[in-house]
């Protein structure tokens, strides 16, 4: 029962957090520096979520196989591989790595 | 069909497979937490997010409380306001049906659909959220069924994959602009020094102060 309570709670926490933005500015447009603190959301937010991806709570998920992994996929896009191919390397070079330390 | 729809349907496959794989790993949490077959399935439809979701299970398998496993999948997903803030101006139709739209706001789709300057592809967006939320339903019923050993998703490098898709949308993101690149910088410091001391929700809340960069910069659209 605890169980639905919590995945109930946390469907309509989700669902109002998305909802409130949209349903309370409605069609009104945003000024222009507001847009200027808009336009940065997107790579503030990616760059938090790599780096709280990848370090885990306290840093204590830190795995140095999945940096070099993601490290894979940077000098993937660099040489121009496609999206997927990129995360692929990514894939193989962190198996790679994992099965050759044991 | 519409061009931009389509368009987010093509970039939302590559984010559905992220989605599927990491499914998986939630779908067999969840079954090896006590969740049974059901619970995780419905969970996946009707709060679609990754980082509540695994918040969600693992304070409640850690003993941390209903209370404290809301709280942080609540914190996780507050970064949606901020982000559903900046879709609005680009929905259409009223209160409520900006609202229902505003659901389609999920990471990867919210960051495909920004076309720079603060604008947002709504079809686009449409689009790319499409395709991801029936893989993230269908991997958890999967990961649920089979319910992998828990080393299999790190052995063969899986775990990668969904901070690989993050990075490369970032990596796209900072070829915008220098102003791009000093708010990632200083969102990825604030992130990695939240991180150590509080929950990854609230880092990541923290982290989206960075933002605040472009009020005090002139605008530079792409």
């Amino acid at each position: 029962m605890t169980i639905w309570l919590a995945i109930g709670c946390v469907a309509l926490l989700s669902f109002a957090m998305k909802a409130v933005g949209p349903a309370v500015l409605g069609d009104r447009e945003l000024s222009g520096r507001a847009r200027g603190v808009v336009a940065l959301l997107a790579p503030v937010l990616l760059a938090g979520l790599v780096v709280v991806n990848v370090a885990g709570p306290g840093w204590r998920g830190l795995d140095w196989t999945l940096v070099v992994g993601l490290g894979g996929v940077v000098a993937a896009r660099a040489c121009r591989a496609p999206v997927l191919v990129a995360v692929l390397a990514g894939v193989v070079v962190t198996a790679v790595l994992r099965v050759a330390l044991g | 069909m519409d061009r931009s729809f389509v368009t987010g349907v093509r970039v939302g496959l590559g984010l559905a497979l992220a989605s599927f794989v990491l499914a998986v790993t939630f779908g067999a949490l969840a079954r090896s937490a006590g969740w049974g077959v059901v619970a995780p399935i419905v969970c996946s439809l009707v709060v679609f997010s990754g980082s509540a979701q695994f918040a969600l299970v693992t304070v409640m398998s850690g003993g941390g409380g209903v209370a404290a496993a809301i709280a942080a999948a609540g914190l996780i997903n507050g970064r949606f306001v901020p982000m559903g803030i900046a879709v609005s101006g680009d929905l259409r139709g009223g209160r409520l049906r900006r609202a229902l739209e505003g659901q389609a706001v999920v990471d990867g789709s919210w960051v495909a659909a920004h076309r720079g300057g603060g604008r947002f592809d709504r079809h686009l967006l449409f689009g790319a959220t499409a395709v991801q939320w029936p893989a993230w339903v269908a991997g958890t019923a999967l990961g649920v069924v089979l319910a992998p050993p828990e080393g299999l998703v790190h052995d063969l490098g899986l775990d990668v994959v969904f901070p690989a898709f993050f990075l490369v949308l970032l990596l796209d993101e900072l070829r915008s602009s220098g102003r791009a690149r000093a708010a990632a910088g200083l969102g990825a410091t604030v992130a990695g020094g939240l991180v150590l001391l509080l929950p990854a929700g609230v880092a990541l809340l923290g982290s989206s102060a960075a933002a605040l960069l472009g009020l005090a910069t002139p605008r530079e659209d792409r």
